[in-house]
């Protein structure tokens, strides 16, 4: 009796320290990224000096004066987000819009998992449609010698953030207490002025932290991206030009990199981490507030 | 007065209009990429291309190795990761009793699921392939997938956790039970469902993934065992996909590979999106 109670306890003791050490592993996880990008890329900064780095607007790694300034890939990741944001969210938003206070109930049914596939489908797969759909249109549209570019690459973008935008903005909406609704219609508002006027700034913060989420993801796709924006350290000064974001910066010379040039692909990664994380630390303060009200 | 009456109707008439044509286009699009990526591929199918290895010798493609490769890693990656995530979403719900270490934990299953891919990769390089010696090799890769989906596993578990009553828990805590008799006894069999969706959802986000295998997995088509396979590189579909259409112009594979994913993609919505209904339905009853 004394002794299965002991073995009893200890059990308990045993899971209970378990389940700790499995959530702390979490912890663990994110300061193993952190540290191990940070002793990464942090010497190639020190090396090239942050201000050539940051704002340098030449990259060229394998060249005899090799040249390392990464304006080039913000400024391009920069555009291509917004970019994807400007195409992304109005359609997202009124899609968004639709499906949470206007569709019929057997509509919704069909529509929301069409639009979660949407999210399911792999990034390569929009690559490799972008390559074979986008870029020819848009070299015979523009009658451009290569089609592939920062235009490109924003189309593609913008149908990848559309599922996340569609889905928290959903959420948004939904959430907005019904009595808004009567309040404004009781008050002579049609249906469309009381949702447009009433419910969406209401939901103001959740469509927000619905944009900075596509904004995330945006800025984070590298598969895709690489497969349709040409890849040329050029600097964007218009949507035709071939270019590179952070992501593809890291992913095109990842693999044949050496010395200094490897160091400098990490650097890059550690200036997205930091893009990230900003965005991450904007995306949570939205939902906050969101949940607060 | 009738100014301002036209004017509502004019406002009325473009939101339902313009609301209606997004939804549109957004359902439209969806159908345009499924039925191209189909419609496309039926002529490049031939059994040959899915059950073969390539053959430089006879000048053949096939990407049996890719599928298995894929299956391997998705299936490593979710034996390390439900473990981890489900004991994770076990002691925030559960166990914790101190709100300063749950606040902590949450935020970084946060900052996980906000980290692009190709940032994963470069740490699983760093860590797994260079710091712990694995080289490039599929486990390197099941161990970027397993911390990746993290939070996914973690989320669902949440979720399914909250939805199992406190009076069941107060029942066996009742009947003399003690904490960890009662998770494993009654807490988690009713959450099955929840735990399983977030394995459907994380097996579709790992068989999607790229940019993060790209470094960690390698490229070689070779067809082994699980086992082998395990210490050696090898290309998912994904990566195969990448390789085949951007850097050998090899549209017919590419075609098949992508059609392979969009199927697999579709069977893993269906499946998670049944699976959701069925829960749903049990919150409601």
């Amino acid at each position: 009796m004394f002794q299965a109670e002991k073995k009893f306890i200890n059990t308990e003791k045993i899971a209970y320290w378990v389940f700790l050490v499995l959530g702390v592993m979490n912890v663990g996880f994110v300061l193993m990224i952190c540290v191990y990008l940070l002793l990464a890329g942090s010497p190639a900064i020190v090396k090239i000096g942050p201000l050539d780095f940051l704002f340098g607007t030449q990259w060229a790694s394998t060249a005899a004066q090799p040249k390392f300034g990464i304006l080039p890939f913000i400024l391009t990741s920069v555009y291509g987000t917004i970019g994807a944001i400007i195409i992304g969210l109005p359609l997202g938003f009124f899609s968004a819009v639709y499906l949470a206070k206007m569709c019929p109930k057997k509509v919704r049914m069909v529509v929301e998992p069409v639009v979660d596939l949407l999210a399911g489908i792999p990034s390569v797969v929009y690559g490799f449609i972008g390559m074979l759909v986008l870029v020819p249109a848009i070299r015979e549209i523009f009658g451009l010698p290569d089609g592939s570019g920062l235009l490109a690459a924003i189309i593609v973008l913008a149908i990848m953030i559309l599922p996340s935008i569609i889905k928290v903005s959903v959420t948004a909406i939904e959430a907005v207490p019904e009595e808004y609704t009567l309040g404004s219609l009781a008050l002579g508002a049609n249906k469309v002025e009381t949702i447009f006027r009433v419910v969406v700034p209401a939901a103001r913060s959740g469509i927000s932290a619905a944009v900075v989420l596509g904004v995330g993801r945006a800025i984070g796709e590298a598969m895709a991206v690489m497969m349709v924006a040409g890849n040329a350290a050029n600097m964007p000064y218009s949507i035709f030009e071939s270019v590179r974001f952070l992501t593809t910066a890291v992913a095109s010379e990842m693999s044949y990199s050496s010395g200094l040039q490897r160091e400098a692909l990490f650097s890059i990664a550690l200036v997205l981490f930091a893009f990230i994380m900003i965005i991450n630390a904007i995306l949570n303060m939205l939902l906050k507030k969101g949940i607060k009200r | 007065m009738s100014i301002s009456s036209t004017k509502r109707k004019i406002y009325k008439t473009t939101m339902l209009t313009l609301s209606n044509v997004c939804m549109a286009i957004t359902v439209a699009l969806v159908f345009f990429l499924v039925i191209y990526i189909f419609v496309k591929s039926i002529p490049y199918f031939t059994w040959e291309l899915v059950s073969t290895s390539p053959s430089y010798l006879n000048d053949t493609i096939g990407v049996l190795p890719d599928i298995m490769n894929t299956i391997y890693i998705i299936f490593a990656a979710l034996l390390m990761v439900l473990p981890m995530g489900v004991g994770t979403a076990i002691y925030l719900n559960e166990y914790s009793n101190r709100p300063r270490v749950e606040k902590v934990i949450e935020y970084c299953i946060e900052t996980l699921a906000g980290i692009p891919s190709i940032i994963y990769g470069l740490v699983g390089m760093l860590v797994f392939c260079q710091f712990m010696g694995l080289q490039t090799s599929l486990l390197a890769g099941a161990l970027t997938l397993m911390i990746m989906n993290l939070p996914t596993i973690i989320r669902t578990t949440q979720e399914s956790l909250k939805t199992v009553p406190q009076s069941y828990r107060e029942g066996a805590f009742g009947l003399g039970a003690a904490k960890w008799r009662v998770i494993r006894t009654v807490v988690l069999p009713s959450c099955i469902d929840g735990i399983v969706t977030g394995c459907i959802l994380a097996v579709g986000r790992m068989m999607g993934e790229s940019a993060a295998l790209l470094f960690t997995a390698g490229f070689a088509h070779n067809l082994n065992g699980f086992f082998d396979a395990m210490n050696s590189a090898g290309a998912t579909l994904t990566v195969a996909l990448y390789v085949y259409a951007k850097e050998q112009g090899q549209f017919e594979v590419a075609f098949v590979i992508a059609a392979i994913l969009m199927f697999m993609s579709l069977a893993i919505n269906i499946t998670a999106s049944v699976l959701a209904r069925r829960i749903q339905r049990r919150k409601e009853a």
